[in-house]
């Protein structure tokens, strides 16, 4: 079976220093993986390779065997990959609900001249729009918060809605970036919850987490990245008991 | 009482001139940071592009003066959003990831550029609009006399403000607008193609002012190639006034600006009229530099 997402040989470096070092691994269609490592490990600059925010110096990135390096961020996007950000990124002066509407928008097709015009074609697309909006605020549990201010959200709330926002572009794939930061325990049982709904969705998630009770938890599959090279992967229990691993977390005698 | 409310009217219709004008600066500054100080000479691209369609044409000998007018503007708007989106491509796009002067250095070369172009292909004296476009009419307001024409200017422009607006609130690509404004890297995660929003807000504003310029045409009937540059000025003025990037702070500022100064006019002295635009902006920059509805404070340039 083909993998949903497949690193091959990723290397990036910023002038000197190798941020990912040959990194390889596969996400398989409906799992739930884990990239984990310490602190500057490379975890979130694989997250910006595989959304184009960086262009790797070498090694492929495939997603539905297609090749992502190279594509503008937006087609990234509407090919079926969606991400949240470890500082959250809302649109912080837009309310819950237009900040979803905002992820909605590489799935309308109406243009500007209908916009303006608002044709009848294009009211049914925003309505539309909106219902699946609302959809997805319910799913993630934020449909009572839909008029509010995005910048009025408890932090935990604003983390919701940075996925309600990633869930509203239609993804395959959902990347999420540090998603139970700032989150009390009760949140983060919350989200791992919301991982498994993810999951029977058939969407298939990517998260970067150092909560590692989350991580144990959620993932199937761990990746484990130290100085921008991939030091384990496998099953969360195979990964907790390898000394490479406790060596890069705990450091040795 | 009479002279008041004269001016209070010329001064809300050459306003709601400004305002359209200050759109323009203000939709790009919201989305790219970027003062296009070619903006004035697209309104002036406006004027002169509406007396050429106006006289190779003669629209007003084919149907009524409202329809002649109103194809006239759409035709104009269609042809400065046109040039206006060419001026992103050649003057801005390929400077996007350049330091932010670069783009304003881009933009004052861009304005020279546009201006001398109007005086070559037109010529450096003023020009003048045929006189019988629009009826001359004056309606009778309690007893005062009101040029229709000022009523029209000021009705089109709010309709148009409010088309806008409505635009930007309530349609997806307005949305889209309204994302990349806040943060372009986010939009772009969450599909949204800030290539194609910066584009039309390239068209967008331009096409309000060049509409602005055909209506300066109509209203005073003469035009020059330089006219951009001081409504140009005085437009960026009202942007600032009402905060700059903030879509109701232009088109407030504009209104405000337009009343201000006519009213400076009369009681005042006429002479002092730009100064006293222009003594705003600076009361306002040392004073509120975010401007009356602005939330970000006015970064330099």
């Amino acid at each position: 079976m083909m993998a949903l997402l497949d690193l091959n040989g990723v290397t990036k470096t910023f002038g000197g220093l190798t941020a990912v070092g040959d990194v390889s691994f596969t996400v398989e269609e409906g799992s739930v993986v884990g990239l984990i490592g310490p602190n500057g490990a490379g975890k979130t600059t694989v997250f910006n390779l595989i959304t184009g925010n960086y262009v790797p110096n070498s090694g492929s990135i495939l997603f539905e065997g297609r090749e992502l390096s190279g594509m503008a961020t937006n087609k990234i996007v509407s090919s079926g990959i969606a991400r949240t950000f470890q500082t959250i990124r809302l649109f912080q002066k837009m309310s819950v609900v237009e900040n979803v509407l905002a992820g909605c928008h590489c799935r309308m097709k109406s243009g500007i001249f209908s916009a303006m015009l608002r044709t009848p074609s294009q009211r049914r697309e925003e309505l539309a729009a909106l219902e699946l909006a609302m959809r997805e605020l319910a799913f993630v549990g934020l449909a009572h918060q839909a008029e509010n201010l995005a910048a009025n959200l408890s932090y935990g709330n604003q983390r919701l809605l940075e996925i309600a926002r990633a869930l509203a572009t239609g993804p395959k794939l959902i990347i999420l970036d540090e998603p139970a930061g700032g989150m009390n325990p009760q949140e983060t049982d919350q989200l791992v919850a919301l991982i498994a709904k993810l999951k029977e969705r058939g969407i298939t998630v990517l998260l970067i987490e150092h909560d590692m009770s989350l991580v144990m938890r959620a993932c199937e599959k761990l990746v484990v990245l130290e100085y921008g090279i991939k030091i384990a992967e496998g099953k969360p229990d195979a990964v907790k008991t390898d000394p490479r691993v406790i060596e890069a977390y705990l450091g040795t005698d | 009482m009479e002279e008041f409310v004269q001016q209070l009217t010329n001064g809300l219709a050459v306003g709601s001139i400004y305002a359209l004008i200050a759109l323009g600066y203000t939709m790009v500054y919201g989305v790219l940071k970027l003062i296009n100080f070619a903006h004035g000479d697209l309104f002036t691209l406006g004027a002169y592009l509406g007396l050429t369609l106006l006289t190779s044409f003669s629209l007003q000998d084919k149907m009524g003066p409202l329809a002649a007018v109103g194809l006239l503007a759409i035709m104009v708007m269609g042809l400065v959003a046109l040039i206006g989106a060419l001026l992103d491509r050649v003057a801005y796009k390929p400077l996007r990831d350049s330091p932010r002067l670069s783009a304003v250095v881009s933009a004052l070369g861009a304005s020279i550029f546009l201006q001398n172009t109007v005086m070559l292909i037109y010529g450096a004296r003023f020009r003048v609009y045929p006189q019988d476009i629009l009826p001359r009419t004056v309606i009778d307001f309690f007893g005062m006399p009101i040029p229709l024409m000022r009523i029209l200017i000021l009705l089109v422009s709010l309709a148009m403000m409010v088309a806008l607006y409505t635009f930007i609130q309530k349609t997806r690509i307005g949305t889209a607008i309204r994302a990349a404004a806040i943060d372009q890297g986010a939009a772009r995660l969450m599909g949204i193609n800030v290539d194609r929003v910066i584009l039309i807000v390239f068209m967008v504003g331009p096409a309000l002012g060049g509409a602005a310029g055909l209506m300066v045409g109509l209203y005073y009937g003469q035009i020059n190639f330089t006219m951009g540059w001081v409504y140009g000025l005085k437009a960026f003025t009202a942007a600032i006034l009402g905060g700059i990037g903030n879509i109701p702070g232009a088109m407030l500022g504009g209104l405000l600006l337009g009343v201000m100064e006519a009213l400076g006019a009369a009681y005042i002295s006429i002479a002092w009229k730009d100064a006293i635009a222009f003594m705003v902006l600076i009361l306002i920059l040392i004073v509120r530099p975010k401007g009356i509805l602005g939330e970000r404070v006015a970064e330099k340039i």
